[in-house]
């Protein structure tokens, strides 16, 4: 479903965010990206949404080469994906409902159709009886649940989540860790970028490790 | 369909939000579009005018006042088989008199007079109406016997009607002019919303949203204010006729007669609207063109 092959990323200013890193994750699969801060966990994320594009080697998502994908065909791809920003992207000119209806009106989704799938997702992250509610009168946790409701109200065949528990408490953390273990049991792909290390102790999941660009084996 | 719906209604909800900016910058189109489009119902009113009292073109010959019958049925002959006239029409003296106190309501005046004023006329009607044989017309006749004065009627009217030739042009010129005025008005609000708007375009982007859909809210928004802007124009162009016709209708009724400007056509406002909506729209296009590229997801 993602396959890395011999992927450079160097920024403009010469910084080296990635290093000759290859490997491939199966559909279905769930996966956990962990290093320090700066060890380019986000650059990769950044990759495979195509938010920025390798300098060598080649990104394959879903069958496409992302790396040389044309402008035109980046909504499209991006359709395909769900994803959960390290510091949420939530718009505040409008209740919870409305941002998590944005996938799906951007989609052009039938209307009646797309009111029942938000309130799904809401359920889902159990935030529905907050639709009304201003994003900026939810807690740090809350706002994490909605980014991920919003995330996968478009039902995408991969979710990439940079630091969903970054800087929330224990509890929120493994609330959030059993909400994508349950889009895991339902097959979707899961690549999950954390620096805390304590989330990944119960889990007999795959684990890919960054050092200053580079992929440990 | 329902999501256009909530696009366009997301739109104006925006719009009621900064309503005070959102009234001014109406307010400026509005009054910018009104200037052209006064003028030009003046000029159609005084075009109407002009065909109304010109018709067909006419030459007036005033006869001499010692001018006996005689030589007036000579001269009413000599007409009638003149190839370029089609028929003359003789006007008595007193007959021109007593159409005179009819219509111009100097009946007062003209009752005071101790003699007829007015010499005996014909009313020529040539064949052909183009200025220069018409001239030439005139200047023949002039010369006939007992012939005090021939006066080509009409002339007036072609000079007014090159006249308005030159308003026409001037509108356009102001047309044009107030038109990129209103464009640069509707960029530069446009460029400013999406300023405000950058976060949701970036999310909007980063969840997959194609260039149309970003731009189309933006799109909606200058066609929308280019609307209200066209619909402003129509007000304050209707109020002002409406204003000056009441002025207009205690000056006219001094002279007795009846003269009233008239509006707005419903083809020239639907045309005003439309072309307003159109400046919106490419006015909104340019900016977003513009701007929206270099906002790109990080």
């Amino acid at each position: 479903m993602i396959s890395f092959n011999q992927v450079h990323k160097r920024y403009p200013g010469g910084y080296h965010a990635l290093k000759n890193v290859s490997f491939e994750i199966a559909k279905g699969e769930m996966v956990f990206l962990t290093g320090h801060s700066g060890a380019g966990k986000s650059t990769l994320l950044k990759l495979i949404a195509a938010i920025e594009r390798p300098n060598l080697g080649s990104v394959i998502v879903n069958n496409q080469n992302v790396g040389v994908l044309k402008e035109r065909a980046l909504p499209y791809l991006r359709r395909n994906l769900g994803i959960v920003f390290q510091d949420h992207k939530l718009l505040f000119d409008r209740n919870v409902f409305d941002n998590v209806m944005l996938p799906l009106q951007i989609c052009g989704f039938d209307y009646r159709e797309s009111q029942k799938r938000v309130r799904a997702a809401l359920d889902k992250v159990g935030l529905l009886k907050r639709e009304k509610s201003n994003p900026i009168a939810l807690s740090g946790g809350e706002q994490q649940r909605l980014c991920i409701a919003r995330a996968i109200v478009n039902r995408p065949i991969i979710l990439l989540a940079d630091e969903p528990t970054g800087n929330l408490d224990t509890d929120y953390a493994h609330d959030i860790m059993a909400i994508f273990k349950s889009f895991h049991q339902v097959g979707v792909t899961l690549l999950i970028s954390t620096h805390d290390e304590s989330v990944l102790q119960d889990t007999g999941v795959r684990v890919l490790a960054l050092r200053q660009g580079e992929l440990l084996s | 369909m329902r999501h256009a719906l909530a696009q366009i209604i997301g739109v104006m909800g925006r719009m009621f939000d900064s309503r005070l900016a959102g009234s001014l910058s109406i307010l400026v189109i509005g009054i910018a579009l009104s200037l052209p489009a006064g003028m030009y119902v003046m000029l159609q009113n005084v075009q109407g005018m002009v065909t109304q009292l010109s018709g067909t073109p006419q030459i007036s010959l005033f006869l001499n006042m010692d001018a006996k019958a005689d030589d007036i049925d000579r001269l009413h002959k000599q007409l009638a088989q003149h190839p370029a006239i089609d028929h003359a029409k003789f006007v008595a003296r007193d007959e021109a008199l007593e159409q005179l106190k009819q219509s111009t309501g100097l009946a007062d005046v003209i009752g005071g007079l101790n003699q007829n004023p007015l010499p005996d006329a014909f009313i020529v009607y040539p064949k052909n109406g183009e200025v220069q044989g018409l001239e030439e017309l005139r200047n023949e006749l002039a010369k006939l016997p007992r012939v005090e004065l021939a006066q080509l009627d009409s002339a007036w009217a072609y000079k007014l009607e090159a006249l308005l030739k030159f308003g026409r042009m001037a509108v356009l010129i102001l047309a044009s002019l107030l038109s990129l005025a209103l464009i640069a008005i509707t960029f530069n609000t446009i460029r400013l919303q999406i300023l405000t708007q950058r976060d949701e375009i970036e999310v909007s982007k980063l969840i997959g949203a194609t260039n149309g859909f970003i731009r189309r809210p933006f799109l909606y928004f200058g066609v929308i204010q280019g609307l209200l802007g066209g619909i402003a124009a129509w007000l304050i162009v209707s109020l002002s006729l409406l204003l000056l016709n009441w002025q207009l209708g205690a000056l006219t009724e001094l002279y007795a007669s009846q003269f009233t400007l008239h509006p707005l056509s419903p083809g020239d406002s639907l045309s005003l609207l439309l072309f307003s909506m159109y400046l919106g729209w490419l006015g909104a296009w340019l900016s977003v063109a513009r701007h929206l590229s270099r906002i790109e997801p990080r």
